[in-house]
């Protein structure tokens, strides 16, 4: 097995142990995720109680989106999130020394380094968003078109990743930049919407920008079985490309970084 | 005498506080995205057609206006208070001679400067942008929205003292609050009109503190109620003001009487 793999399997073992020992925050936490879920849904069923389609998208379409938008949650509050605070908190206290010494690579490590296995509830409630969304359709997705959604959201993993690891890296220059992830949080949140809910300039930003329409969007319309080839395509070049800036910058970053305590 | 002195003392502490941690205001401004990406939201809809009594322009004005009201409402104490009462700090709070509730929400009104410039700069664009026409006329209505505002922030601070407090009782009162504005965001009016939710529903909410901290005065803002009905409905607000006021009370006098610091 590769030693990568093993590590990683290893920093998600701890995780799920440090977890399990917190059981009764699987329900208070999973609860909490699922009342946010619901400020994304509320609106669609307001609206789609007197409406057919919104933007040209029906209701089970723009289902499918906020269960992407709900993947994303999971993956920022599960993963992201908790392992960048504990960067911050490593760059203040000057312990980031630490996880510089270990012999494995330093990016790796912080990404792994901590899972909030309870809050990532929100993969069951994207499932579960998945299928009302396909039962309202009347039809459920095939095989390639399914595989074909999920890859493009692994794209859009490493998109969220990068800007993530981009906005981290700030720490490195200011003290209380970890803010930064606090904006693009708030910014995410428009992905919770098909991106055809945008006009004119507002949409080019949000799909090449901060590309958040190729983070729901364009998965959401492969898996629907009607996406191209062209959007995934640059989803695909935006992801090679902002991981290779993020591992630039964060390279610099750590090269810039004296521990404050020793 | 010397209570109006102490109190100034502590709206200069909330003001200067504000003042150098202005870079924070413009998080936050910037972190308040919401009514943007409803306005991006009810827009679409609106293109094909008005829906309830809102066509594009008033979803716009409802959504600035909400921004206006969360931004001059909206209160983040609980965390605080939280942090205050499980590291013992709040001891030494309890030592100052104004009871601990006053102060906190002297350094709230004390923020109030701060906040109030960055609403009254999304107002201007408001009105550059659909002009006068998108705001109530009626000056008495303008009256009660400034009645509405203090009660909205004064019931969102009653909110935040009473949730922040349970951490007298119990280790999560941070996931309450985190619940409470999942709640807020839903049933205000801050992501959706309350005009739009279906009746039944509509009667509910009508009975939830919600829409007292951030609906009720964007709706007197935009004009959608005439005197009697506005007269009604803060008058139903200033009743959640006092309950909400009797509950926090309540609970800190018991929550203090617990309180022991460790290592304050």
């Amino acid at each position: 097995m590769p030693r990568y793999l093993r590590l990683f399997l290893a920093q998600l073992r701890i995780s799920l142990l440090v977890s399990a020992q917190y059981r009764v925050d699987f329900l208070v936490d999973g609860a909490i995720e699922i009342l946010w879920t619901s400020t994304a849904l509320a609106p669609l069923i307001v609206v789609f109680a007197s409406r057919d389609r919104i933007a040209g998208w029906s209701f089970g379409e723009a289902l499918i989106v906020v269960g992407f938008f709900t993947l994303l949650q999971a993956l920022l509050e599960g993963v992201l999130n908790p392992s960048f605070v504990a960067v911050a908190e490593h760059v203040r206290k000057g312990t980031l020394d630490y996880v510089l010494l270990l012999p494995a690579d330093a990016q790796f490590l912080v990404s792994t380094g901590r899972f909030h296995v309870w809050r990532s509830v929100n993969v069951l409630t994207a499932a579960g968003i998945f299928v009302v969304g396909f039962r309202e359709l009347g039809r459920a997705p095939t095989l390639a078109s399914a595989a074909f959604g999920l890859t493009l959201f692994a794209v859009a993993a490493i998109l969220m990743h990068s800007l993530w690891t981009l906005a981290m890296c700030t720490v490195f220059y200011a003290v209380k930049a970890d803010q930064i992830t606090d904006v693009l949080s708030a910014t995410l949140d428009a992905s919770r919407w098909p991106s055809s809910v945008f006009r004119g300039g507002t949409r080019l930003v949000l799909t090449f920008v901060v590309p958040l329409g190729l983070m729901t969007t364009v998965p959401a319309r492969a898996f629907l079985g009607d996406e191209g080839v062209l959007l995934p395509c640059v989803a695909l070049l935006e992801a090679v490309a902002l991981a290779l800036i993020a591992r630039v910058v964060w390279r610099r970053a750590i090269a810039r970084y004296t521990s404050a305590s020793s | 005498m010397r209570l109006a002195k102490n109190l100034r003392a502590f709206l200069r502490v909330g003001t200067v506080g504000a003042l150098a941690y202005r870079a924070d205001v413009i998080v936050w401004l910037l972190s308040t995205t919401m009514p943007l990406i409803m306005i991006a939201f009810f827009g679409a809809v609106t293109r094909d057609g008005a829906i309830g009594r809102y066509h594009e322009p008033q979803i716009v004005a409802y959504f600035l206006a909400t921004f206006i009201i969360r931004s001059l409402t909206a209160s983040w104490i609980s965390w605080q208070i939280n942090l205050d009462i499980r590291d013992g700090t709040l001891g030494s709070r309890l030592l100052l001679p104004v009871h601990p509730l006053v102060a906190y929400a002297a350094e709230s009104i004390g923020g109030m400067p701060v906040r109030a410039l960055g609403s009254v700069v999304i107002a201007g664009i408001m009105l550059a942008l659909l002009g006068p026409s998108a705001v109530a006329h009626d000056p008495v209505i303008w009256i009660l929205w400034c009645v509405s505002v203090a009660a909205a922030w004064l019931l969102s601070l009653l909110v935040s003292v009473t949730i922040g407090g349970l951490a007298f009782f119990v280790d999560s009162s941070a996931k309450v609050m985190d619940a409470w504005l999942a709640g807020l965001f839903v049933f205000s009016g801050y992501l959706i009109p309350v005009d739009l939710f279906p009746p039944r529903l509509r009667a509910v909410v009508d009975w939830l503190p919600f829409r007292y901290q951030i609906g009720l005065p964007v709706e007197l803002m935009v004009g959608a109620h005439d005197r009697a009905s506005a007269v009604g409905l803060v008058g139903r607000q200033l009743l959640f003001v006092v309950v909400l006021a009797l509950v926090t009370f309540a609970v800190w006098r018991r929550g203090v009487a617990r309180f022991a610091a460790y290592g304050g």
